[in-house]
Protein backbone atom coordinates (compact mmCIF):
# COMPACT_ATOMS: atom_id res chain seq x y z
CA UNK A 1 0.00 0.00 0.00
CA UNK A 2 2.90 1.97 0.97
CA UNK A 3 4.56 1.71 -2.04
CA UNK A 4 1.28 2.07 -4.15
CA UNK A 5 1.10 5.50 -3.03
CA UNK A 6 4.53 6.64 -3.31
CA UNK A 7 3.90 5.75 -7.18
CA UNK A 8 0.51 7.25 -7.21
CA UNK A 9 1.83 10.68 -6.02
CA UNK A 10 4.54 10.72 -8.45
CA UNK A 11 2.55 9.75 -11.06
CA UNK A 12 0.21 12.82 -9.80
CA UNK A 13 3.09 15.11 -9.69
CA UNK A 14 4.27 13.78 -13.29
CA UNK A 15 1.31 15.31 -14.47
CA UNK A 16 1.45 18.75 -12.52
CA UNK A 17 5.02 19.18 -12.95
CA UNK A 18 4.71 18.87 -16.94
CA UNK A 19 2.45 21.06 -19.00
CA UNK A 20 0.38 18.26 -19.81
CA UNK A 21 -2.14 18.69 -16.90
CA UNK A 22 -2.78 22.33 -17.33
CA UNK A 23 -3.63 21.36 -21.30
CA UNK A 24 -5.76 19.02 -20.75
CA UNK A 25 -7.74 20.66 -17.81
CA UNK A 26 -7.73 23.84 -19.70
CA UNK A 27 -9.11 22.44 -22.72
CA UNK A 28 -11.85 20.06 -20.96
CA UNK A 29 -13.19 23.16 -19.24
CA UNK A 30 -13.18 25.12 -22.51
CA UNK A 31 -15.30 22.93 -24.36
CA UNK A 32 -17.34 21.90 -21.27
CA UNK A 33 -18.03 25.76 -20.36
CA UNK A 34 -19.38 25.97 -23.99
CA UNK A 35 -21.47 23.47 -24.26
CA UNK A 36 -22.96 24.05 -21.18
CA UNK A 37 -23.24 28.25 -22.46
CA UNK A 38 -24.84 26.63 -25.93
CA UNK A 39 -27.33 24.08 -23.73
CA UNK A 40 -28.48 26.85 -21.15
CA UNK A 41 -28.97 29.36 -24.00
CA UNK A 42 -31.20 26.88 -26.16
CA UNK A 43 -32.89 26.30 -23.23
CA UNK A 44 -33.79 29.63 -22.53
CA UNK A 45 -34.84 30.52 -26.00
CA UNK A 46 -36.92 27.60 -25.76
CA UNK A 47 -38.41 28.76 -22.68
CA UNK A 48 -38.90 32.06 -24.10
CA UNK A 49 -40.88 30.38 -27.38
CA UNK A 50 -43.15 28.41 -25.12
CA UNK A 51 -43.85 30.70 -22.84
CA UNK A 52 -44.85 33.65 -25.76
CA UNK A 53 -47.01 30.96 -27.44
CA UNK A 54 -48.83 30.40 -24.10
CA UNK A 55 -47.78 26.75 -24.58
CA UNK A 56 -48.13 25.49 -20.58
CA UNK A 57 -47.95 21.85 -21.88
CA UNK A 58 -44.88 21.84 -23.67
CA UNK A 59 -43.59 24.06 -21.09
CA UNK A 60 -43.80 21.48 -18.73
CA UNK A 61 -41.91 19.25 -20.53
CA UNK A 62 -39.09 21.37 -20.44
CA UNK A 63 -36.65 20.67 -17.72
CA UNK A 64 -33.12 21.56 -16.83
CA UNK A 65 -32.01 17.41 -16.22
CA UNK A 66 -32.80 16.04 -19.82
CA UNK A 67 -32.09 19.68 -21.74
CA UNK A 68 -29.11 20.47 -20.20
CA UNK A 69 -27.31 18.09 -17.86
CA UNK A 70 -27.87 15.29 -19.66
CA UNK A 71 -26.95 16.33 -23.37
CA UNK A 72 -23.75 18.05 -21.42
CA UNK A 73 -22.89 14.71 -19.87
CA UNK A 74 -22.88 13.08 -22.94
CA UNK A 75 -20.56 15.59 -24.62
CA UNK A 76 -18.42 15.71 -21.74
CA UNK A 77 -17.94 12.13 -22.14
CA UNK A 78 -17.23 11.99 -25.74
CA UNK A 79 -14.20 14.60 -24.90
CA UNK A 80 -13.07 11.72 -22.24
CA UNK A 81 -12.79 9.41 -25.16
CA UNK A 82 -9.68 11.88 -26.61
CA UNK A 83 -8.38 13.32 -23.68
CA UNK A 84 -8.50 10.12 -21.42
CA UNK A 85 -5.81 8.21 -24.07
CA UNK A 86 -3.44 11.60 -23.92
CA UNK A 87 -3.50 11.26 -20.34
CA UNK A 88 -3.27 7.40 -19.64
CA UNK A 89 -0.27 7.46 -22.75
CA UNK A 90 2.60 7.99 -20.76
CA UNK A 91 2.11 5.43 -17.97
CA UNK A 92 4.08 2.92 -19.01
CA UNK A 93 5.28 3.96 -22.96
CA UNK A 94 7.62 6.88 -21.01
CA UNK A 95 8.95 4.61 -18.47
CA UNK A 96 9.87 1.94 -21.01
CA UNK A 97 11.31 4.58 -23.64
CA UNK A 98 13.53 6.39 -20.91
CA UNK A 99 14.47 3.72 -19.18
CA UNK A 100 13.09 4.33 -15.81
CA UNK A 101 10.82 1.09 -16.25
CA UNK A 102 14.26 -0.90 -15.20
CA UNK A 103 14.38 0.81 -11.73
CA UNK A 104 10.80 -0.11 -11.22
CA UNK A 105 11.09 -3.53 -12.49
CA UNK A 106 14.47 -3.94 -10.19
CA UNK A 107 12.96 -2.44 -7.08
CA UNK A 108 11.74 -4.66 -4.19
CA UNK A 109 7.85 -3.77 -5.50
CA UNK A 110 5.19 -6.16 -6.90
CA UNK A 111 4.08 -5.73 -9.81
CA UNK A 112 0.17 -5.45 -8.39
CA UNK A 113 1.67 -2.60 -6.68
CA UNK A 114 2.94 -0.58 -9.94
CA UNK A 115 -0.37 -1.33 -11.72
CA UNK A 116 -2.39 0.19 -8.89
CA UNK A 117 0.20 2.94 -8.30
CA UNK A 118 0.01 3.68 -11.82
CA UNK A 119 -3.93 3.37 -11.98
CA UNK A 120 -4.40 5.46 -8.49
CA UNK A 121 -2.31 8.30 -10.12
CA UNK A 122 -4.27 8.43 -13.40
CA UNK A 123 -7.87 7.94 -11.45
CA UNK A 124 -6.97 11.07 -8.92
CA UNK A 125 -6.69 13.23 -11.90
CA UNK A 126 -9.48 12.07 -13.56
CA UNK A 127 -11.64 13.34 -10.43
CA UNK A 128 -9.51 16.51 -10.51
CA UNK A 129 -10.90 16.83 -13.87
CA UNK A 130 -14.53 15.69 -13.53
CA UNK A 131 -14.90 17.44 -10.01
CA UNK A 132 -13.94 20.89 -12.05
CA UNK A 133 -17.11 20.43 -14.10
CA UNK A 134 -18.85 19.92 -11.38
CA UNK A 135 -19.25 24.07 -11.36
CA UNK A 136 -21.83 23.85 -14.28
CA UNK A 137 -24.64 21.91 -12.23
CA UNK A 138 -23.75 23.83 -9.24
CA UNK A 139 -24.77 27.51 -11.10
CA UNK A 140 -27.96 25.38 -12.42
CA UNK A 141 -28.97 24.73 -8.78
CA UNK A 142 -27.98 28.43 -7.88
CA UNK A 143 -30.77 29.42 -10.54
CA UNK A 144 -32.87 26.74 -10.75
CA UNK A 145 -34.42 23.66 -9.91
CA UNK A 146 -32.65 20.46 -11.27
CA UNK A 147 -33.32 17.60 -10.16
CA UNK A 148 -30.18 16.28 -7.64
CA UNK A 149 -30.44 12.72 -7.62
CA UNK A 150 -30.74 12.13 -11.37
CA UNK A 151 -27.39 14.60 -11.58
CA UNK A 152 -25.63 12.54 -9.07
CA UNK A 153 -26.22 9.20 -10.66
CA UNK A 154 -25.05 11.48 -14.29
CA UNK A 155 -22.17 12.08 -12.86
CA UNK A 156 -21.19 8.56 -11.41
CA UNK A 157 -21.83 7.27 -14.23
CA UNK A 158 -19.38 9.99 -15.90
CA UNK A 159 -16.62 8.70 -13.52
CA UNK A 160 -16.97 5.33 -13.80
CA UNK A 161 -16.97 5.71 -17.82
CA UNK A 162 -13.90 7.72 -17.56
CA UNK A 163 -12.61 5.13 -15.20
CA UNK A 164 -13.02 1.96 -17.68
CA UNK A 165 -11.31 4.64 -20.14
CA UNK A 166 -8.35 4.72 -17.58
CA UNK A 167 -8.09 1.28 -17.83
CA UNK A 168 -8.19 0.62 -21.00
CA UNK A 169 -5.21 3.66 -21.50
CA UNK A 170 -3.53 1.81 -19.01
CA UNK A 171 -3.53 -1.77 -20.56
CA UNK A 172 -2.53 -0.07 -24.04
CA UNK A 173 0.48 2.08 -22.57
CA UNK A 174 2.09 -0.93 -21.01
CA UNK A 175 1.88 -3.15 -24.57
CA UNK A 176 4.36 -0.13 -26.20
CA UNK A 177 6.97 2.25 -25.53
CA UNK A 178 5.74 4.57 -27.68
CA UNK A 179 2.75 7.09 -26.37
CA UNK A 180 1.72 7.50 -30.15
CA UNK A 181 0.93 3.95 -30.34
CA UNK A 182 -0.40 4.11 -27.12
CA UNK A 183 -2.94 6.88 -27.29
CA UNK A 184 -4.14 6.30 -30.89
CA UNK A 185 -4.75 2.44 -29.86
CA UNK A 186 -6.59 3.22 -26.46
CA UNK A 187 -9.15 5.98 -28.59
CA UNK A 188 -9.54 3.73 -31.55
CA UNK A 189 -10.51 0.89 -28.71
CA UNK A 190 -12.97 3.17 -27.13
CA UNK A 191 -14.65 4.77 -30.28
CA UNK A 192 -14.89 1.02 -30.89
CA UNK A 193 -16.70 0.50 -27.79
CA UNK A 194 -18.77 3.66 -28.17
CA UNK A 195 -20.49 2.58 -31.48
CA UNK A 196 -20.16 -0.73 -31.28
CA UNK A 197 -23.79 -1.62 -30.82
CA UNK A 198 -24.75 0.62 -34.02
CA UNK A 199 -25.72 -2.88 -35.64
CA UNK A 200 -28.04 -3.87 -32.89
CA UNK A 201 -30.91 -3.27 -34.39
CA UNK A 202 -30.27 -5.46 -37.66
CA UNK A 203 -28.10 -7.99 -36.38
CA UNK A 204 -30.63 -10.12 -34.82
CA UNK A 205 -32.26 -10.52 -31.55
CA UNK A 206 -28.88 -12.31 -29.64
CA UNK A 207 -26.16 -10.79 -31.62
CA UNK A 208 -27.89 -7.51 -31.45
CA UNK A 209 -28.60 -7.90 -27.50
CA UNK A 210 -24.60 -8.58 -27.39
CA UNK A 211 -23.98 -5.63 -29.04
CA UNK A 212 -26.08 -3.42 -26.86
CA UNK A 213 -24.45 -4.97 -23.82
CA UNK A 214 -20.98 -4.32 -25.14
CA UNK A 215 -21.71 -0.68 -25.71
CA UNK A 216 -20.39 2.19 -23.49
CA UNK A 217 -22.89 4.47 -24.34
CA UNK A 218 -26.19 2.47 -23.74
CA UNK A 219 -24.81 1.70 -19.90
CA UNK A 220 -23.78 5.64 -19.64
CA UNK A 221 -26.95 6.45 -21.10
CA UNK A 222 -29.18 4.53 -18.90
CA UNK A 223 -27.02 6.40 -15.74
CA UNK A 224 -27.39 9.57 -17.46
CA UNK A 225 -31.02 9.54 -17.11
CA UNK A 226 -30.96 8.79 -13.39
CA UNK A 227 -31.28 5.30 -13.45
CA UNK A 228 -28.62 3.13 -11.49
CA UNK A 229 -28.90 -0.15 -12.35
CA UNK A 230 -26.94 -3.23 -10.83
CA UNK A 231 -26.31 -4.57 -15.09
CA UNK A 232 -24.71 -1.18 -15.86
CA UNK A 233 -22.70 -0.99 -12.65
CA UNK A 234 -21.58 -4.56 -13.11
CA UNK A 235 -20.69 -4.09 -16.70
CA UNK A 236 -18.24 -0.66 -15.92
CA UNK A 237 -16.93 -2.70 -13.09
CA UNK A 238 -16.13 -5.84 -15.48
CA UNK A 239 -14.46 -3.42 -17.96
CA UNK A 240 -12.17 -2.00 -15.12
CA UNK A 241 -11.00 -5.14 -13.35
CA UNK A 242 -10.39 -6.91 -16.53
CA UNK A 243 -8.37 -4.10 -18.41
CA UNK A 244 -6.27 -3.99 -15.11
CA UNK A 245 -5.73 -7.74 -15.10
CA UNK A 246 -4.65 -8.00 -18.38
CA UNK A 247 -2.05 -4.51 -17.73
CA UNK A 248 -0.70 -6.79 -15.02
CA UNK A 249 -0.24 -9.61 -17.23
CA UNK A 250 1.22 -7.75 -19.85
CA UNK A 251 3.59 -5.94 -16.99
CA UNK A 252 4.25 -9.49 -15.60
CA UNK A 253 5.05 -10.96 -18.97
CA UNK A 254 8.38 -8.89 -19.24
CA UNK A 255 9.79 -11.42 -16.52
CA UNK A 256 8.65 -14.49 -19.03
CA UNK A 257 10.69 -13.31 -22.43
CA UNK B 1 28.02 -11.89 -2.99
CA UNK B 2 26.98 -13.07 -6.49
CA UNK B 3 27.28 -16.61 -7.94
CA UNK B 4 26.28 -16.40 -11.91
CA UNK B 5 26.21 -19.98 -12.41
CA UNK B 6 25.36 -21.81 -16.85
CA UNK B 7 23.80 -18.84 -16.91
CA UNK B 8 22.04 -18.80 -20.91
CA UNK B 9 19.74 -16.28 -22.37
CA UNK B 10 18.18 -16.44 -25.81
CA UNK B 11 16.19 -13.83 -27.82
CA UNK B 12 14.51 -16.26 -29.99
CA UNK B 13 17.04 -17.88 -32.21
CA UNK B 14 20.08 -15.22 -30.73
CA UNK B 15 21.64 -16.74 -28.08
CA UNK B 16 22.87 -13.46 -26.28
CA UNK B 17 24.92 -15.49 -23.25
CA UNK B 18 25.82 -19.28 -23.02
CA UNK B 19 26.44 -21.01 -20.11
CA UNK B 20 28.58 -18.44 -18.40
CA UNK B 21 29.81 -18.68 -14.48
CA UNK B 22 31.34 -16.58 -12.32
CA UNK B 23 31.88 -15.39 -8.50
CA UNK B 24 31.94 -12.09 -7.20
CA UNK B 25 32.85 -11.58 -3.21
CA UNK B 26 32.37 -8.90 -1.07
CA UNK B 27 34.98 -6.10 -0.85
CA UNK B 28 36.07 -6.45 -4.38
CA UNK B 29 35.51 -4.69 -7.58
CA UNK B 30 34.68 -6.95 -10.38
CA UNK B 31 35.18 -5.65 -13.59
CA UNK B 32 33.41 -7.35 -16.28
CA UNK B 33 34.62 -6.43 -19.78
CA UNK B 34 33.98 -7.29 -22.98
CA UNK B 35 33.61 -5.31 -26.27
CA UNK B 36 30.49 -3.89 -27.41
CA UNK B 37 27.38 -6.35 -27.78
CA UNK B 38 29.14 -8.88 -26.09
CA UNK B 39 26.88 -9.91 -23.16
CA UNK B 40 27.18 -7.63 -20.33
CA UNK B 41 24.00 -5.81 -20.41
CA UNK B 42 22.10 -8.71 -20.28
CA UNK B 43 23.87 -10.73 -17.99
CA UNK B 44 23.47 -7.83 -15.50
CA UNK B 45 19.75 -7.23 -16.23
CA UNK B 46 19.39 -11.14 -15.30
CA UNK B 47 21.39 -10.32 -12.19
CA UNK B 48 19.06 -7.50 -11.01
CA UNK B 49 16.33 -9.28 -11.65
CA UNK B 50 14.99 -7.19 -14.60
CA UNK B 51 14.48 -10.07 -16.95
CA UNK B 52 14.84 -13.40 -16.38
CA UNK B 53 16.99 -16.11 -18.09
CA UNK B 54 16.76 -19.02 -20.00
CA UNK B 55 18.78 -21.49 -18.01
CA UNK B 56 21.05 -21.59 -15.28
CA UNK B 57 21.36 -19.83 -12.00
CA UNK B 58 21.90 -16.68 -10.12
CA UNK B 59 22.69 -16.41 -6.36
CA UNK B 60 22.78 -12.59 -5.19
CA UNK B 61 23.67 -12.75 -1.23
CA UNK B 62 22.76 -16.14 -0.60
CA UNK B 63 18.94 -15.42 -2.92
CA UNK B 64 18.25 -17.11 -5.57
CA UNK B 65 17.19 -14.31 -8.26
CA UNK B 66 14.24 -16.39 -9.40
CA UNK B 67 13.14 -18.14 -6.18
CA UNK B 68 13.78 -15.06 -4.02
CA UNK B 69 13.40 -12.75 -6.38
CA UNK B 70 11.61 -9.45 -4.02
CA UNK B 71 15.08 -10.91 -1.07
CA UNK B 72 17.75 -9.62 -4.12
CA UNK B 73 15.87 -6.55 -5.24
CA UNK B 74 15.86 -5.47 -1.40
CA UNK B 75 19.79 -6.06 -1.34
CA UNK B 76 20.76 -4.75 -4.77
CA UNK B 77 21.75 -1.21 -6.01
CA UNK B 78 21.90 -0.76 -9.77
CA UNK B 79 22.78 1.91 -12.57
CA UNK B 80 21.94 0.75 -15.73
CA UNK B 81 23.74 2.09 -19.03
CA UNK B 82 21.50 4.87 -19.47
CA UNK B 83 20.67 6.37 -15.50
CA UNK B 84 17.15 5.97 -15.14
CA UNK B 85 16.12 9.25 -13.74
CA UNK B 86 12.64 10.85 -14.30
CA UNK B 87 13.65 14.12 -15.97
CA UNK B 88 11.20 16.31 -14.71
CA UNK B 89 11.65 15.49 -10.90
CA UNK B 90 13.85 17.66 -8.89
CA UNK B 91 17.13 15.57 -7.19
CA UNK B 92 15.70 15.64 -4.03
CA UNK B 93 12.34 14.42 -4.85
CA UNK B 94 13.41 11.84 -7.03
CA UNK B 95 15.99 10.14 -4.38
CA UNK B 96 13.10 10.71 -2.09
CA UNK B 97 10.93 8.73 -4.54
CA UNK B 98 13.46 6.38 -5.03
CA UNK B 99 14.08 5.53 -1.05
CA UNK B 100 10.78 4.97 -0.82
CA UNK B 101 9.68 2.23 -3.58
CA UNK B 102 13.13 0.83 -2.13
CA UNK B 103 11.91 0.26 1.01
CA UNK B 104 13.63 3.05 3.11
CA UNK B 105 11.22 3.45 6.42
CA UNK B 106 9.85 7.18 6.59
CA UNK B 107 11.92 8.13 9.55
CA UNK B 108 15.18 7.12 8.08
CA UNK B 109 14.48 8.59 4.80
CA UNK B 110 16.48 12.07 5.73
CA UNK B 111 19.43 10.38 6.84
CA UNK B 112 19.93 8.33 3.70
CA UNK B 113 19.15 11.41 1.49
CA UNK B 114 21.63 13.23 3.30
CA UNK B 115 24.22 10.57 3.14
CA UNK B 116 23.79 9.46 -0.70
CA UNK B 117 23.94 13.86 -1.47
CA UNK B 118 26.85 14.01 0.46
CA UNK B 119 28.95 10.86 -1.08
CA UNK B 120 27.93 11.68 -4.60
CA UNK B 121 28.62 15.31 -4.38
CA UNK B 122 25.16 16.51 -5.28
CA UNK B 123 24.76 19.05 -2.52
CA UNK B 124 24.42 21.81 -4.38
CA UNK B 125 21.76 20.60 -6.70
CA UNK B 126 19.27 18.93 -4.69
CA UNK B 127 16.44 21.65 -5.90
CA UNK B 128 17.16 21.32 -9.66
CA UNK B 129 15.48 20.01 -12.38
CA UNK B 130 17.45 16.65 -13.42
CA UNK B 131 16.61 17.24 -17.14
CA UNK B 132 18.80 20.76 -16.49
CA UNK B 133 21.31 18.89 -15.42
CA UNK B 134 24.74 18.30 -17.26
CA UNK B 135 25.70 14.79 -18.24
CA UNK B 136 28.30 14.16 -15.22
CA UNK B 137 25.40 15.57 -12.31
CA UNK B 138 23.01 13.13 -13.94
CA UNK B 139 25.08 10.43 -13.81
CA UNK B 140 25.81 11.13 -10.49
CA UNK B 141 22.29 11.10 -9.48
CA UNK B 142 22.05 7.82 -10.71
CA UNK B 143 24.50 6.22 -9.04
CA UNK B 144 22.76 8.24 -6.22
CA UNK B 145 19.92 6.17 -6.90
CA UNK B 146 21.47 2.95 -6.99
CA UNK B 147 23.16 4.10 -3.59
CA UNK B 148 20.37 5.16 -1.04
CA UNK B 149 19.12 2.12 0.32
CA UNK B 150 22.96 0.76 0.78
CA UNK B 151 22.53 -2.21 -0.55
CA UNK B 152 25.25 -4.62 -0.34
CA UNK B 153 25.41 -4.99 -3.88
CA UNK B 154 26.19 -2.68 -6.33
CA UNK B 155 25.70 -3.61 -10.18
CA UNK B 156 27.02 -0.71 -12.49
CA UNK B 157 26.66 -0.69 -16.50
CA UNK B 158 29.47 1.36 -17.68
CA UNK B 159 29.09 4.15 -15.13
CA UNK B 160 31.53 6.51 -16.79
CA UNK B 161 30.53 6.11 -20.53
CA UNK B 162 30.02 9.89 -21.86
CA UNK B 163 31.48 11.77 -19.32
CA UNK B 164 34.25 14.73 -19.67
CA UNK B 165 37.96 13.37 -17.81
CA UNK B 166 37.39 15.14 -14.83
CA UNK B 167 33.50 13.60 -14.20
CA UNK B 168 35.41 10.35 -15.01
CA UNK B 169 37.82 10.71 -12.30
CA UNK B 170 35.35 11.72 -9.92
CA UNK B 171 33.06 9.09 -10.27
CA UNK B 172 36.05 6.43 -10.63
CA UNK B 173 37.15 7.80 -6.47
CA UNK B 174 33.48 7.44 -5.73
CA UNK B 175 33.08 4.07 -6.74
CA UNK B 176 36.64 3.66 -5.01
CA UNK B 177 35.49 4.47 -2.00
CA UNK B 178 32.01 3.01 -2.04
CA UNK B 179 33.38 -0.77 -2.74
CA UNK B 180 34.33 -0.91 0.93
CA UNK B 181 32.51 -3.97 2.38
CA UNK B 182 30.28 -4.43 -0.96
CA UNK B 183 30.37 -6.55 -3.61
CA UNK B 184 30.79 -4.62 -6.63
CA UNK B 185 30.23 -5.52 -10.50
CA UNK B 186 31.34 -3.09 -12.79
CA UNK B 187 30.99 -3.75 -16.67
CA UNK B 188 33.26 -1.37 -18.76
CA UNK B 189 35.02 -1.48 -22.29
CA UNK B 190 37.61 0.99 -20.93
CA UNK B 191 41.07 -0.68 -19.88
CA UNK B 192 42.32 1.66 -17.95
CA UNK B 193 39.57 2.00 -15.79
CA UNK B 194 39.68 -1.36 -14.73
CA UNK B 195 43.64 -1.10 -13.82
CA UNK B 196 42.94 1.38 -11.64
CA UNK B 197 39.28 0.23 -9.96
CA UNK B 198 38.89 -3.80 -10.30
CA UNK B 199 40.93 -6.41 -8.40
CA UNK B 200 39.49 -9.00 -10.42
CA UNK B 201 38.24 -9.30 -14.19
CA UNK B 202 36.39 -11.16 -16.17
CA UNK B 203 36.46 -10.90 -20.06
CA UNK B 204 33.28 -11.82 -21.77
CA UNK B 205 33.38 -12.39 -25.97
CA UNK B 206 30.33 -13.33 -28.09
CA UNK B 207 28.11 -14.61 -24.72
CA UNK B 208 30.74 -16.72 -23.44
CA UNK B 209 33.27 -16.22 -20.46
CA UNK B 210 36.61 -16.19 -22.20
CA UNK B 211 38.85 -15.43 -18.75
CA UNK B 212 38.69 -14.88 -14.93
CA UNK B 213 41.59 -13.83 -12.99
CA UNK B 214 42.58 -11.49 -10.74
CA UNK B 215 44.15 -8.37 -12.14
CA UNK B 216 47.40 -8.65 -10.64
CA UNK B 217 47.61 -11.80 -12.34
CA UNK B 218 46.52 -10.97 -15.78
CA UNK B 219 49.11 -8.04 -15.72
CA UNK B 220 52.07 -10.11 -14.71
CA UNK B 221 53.51 -10.77 -18.25
CA UNK B 222 51.77 -8.06 -20.26
CA UNK B 223 49.36 -5.12 -20.41
CA UNK B 224 45.58 -5.10 -19.91
CA UNK B 225 45.13 -4.27 -23.43
CA UNK B 226 47.15 -7.16 -24.46
CA UNK B 227 45.33 -9.48 -22.22
CA UNK B 228 41.86 -8.18 -23.60
CA UNK B 229 42.54 -8.53 -27.22
CA UNK B 230 43.88 -11.99 -26.66
CA UNK B 231 40.63 -12.62 -24.89
CA UNK B 232 38.18 -11.46 -27.29
CA UNK B 233 39.82 -12.57 -30.58
CA UNK B 234 37.72 -15.33 -31.71
CA UNK B 235 39.11 -18.88 -32.62
CA UNK B 236 42.00 -18.95 -30.56
CA UNK B 237 42.33 -22.06 -28.94
CA UNK B 238 44.46 -21.55 -26.60
CA UNK B 239 42.43 -18.58 -24.41
CA UNK B 240 39.15 -21.37 -24.49
CA UNK B 241 41.35 -23.93 -22.61
CA UNK B 242 42.51 -21.15 -20.31
CA UNK B 243 39.15 -19.84 -19.88
CA UNK B 244 38.14 -23.16 -18.60
CA UNK B 245 41.02 -23.53 -16.39
CA UNK B 246 39.87 -20.65 -14.92
CA UNK B 247 36.46 -21.54 -14.29
CA UNK B 248 36.78 -24.96 -12.88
Amino acid sequence: MKNTLAIAGKELRAYFVSPIAYVVLTGFLLLGGWFFFNLLARFNFLLTIYSSMRNPEAQLRLNLNEFVIAPLLHNLSVVLVILVPVITMRSFAEEKRSGTYELLMTSPLSITEIVAGKFLGAFVFLLIMVGLTAIYPLILLMYGNPEMGIIVAGYVGLLLLATAFVTVGLLTSSFTENQIIASVSCLVLLLLLYVISWPADTAGATLGAVLKYLSLTEHFGEMVKGVIDTKDLVYFFTVIALSLFLTHRSVESVRWR
Amino acid sequence: MIEVRNLTKRYGDLVAIRGISFTAVPGQILGFLGPNGAGKTTTMRIITGYMPATSGTVKVAGYDIFDDSYEVRKRIGYLPESPPLYRDMTVTSYLRFVGRIRGIAKAQLGDSLDRVLRTCGLTEVTGRVIGHLSKGFRQRVGLAQALIHNPSVLVLDEPTIGLDPRQIIDIRTLIKELSGERTVILSTHILPEVSQLCEKVVIINEGQITMEDTLANLTKEMTLEQVFLRYITKDVAEPRGAAEEATA
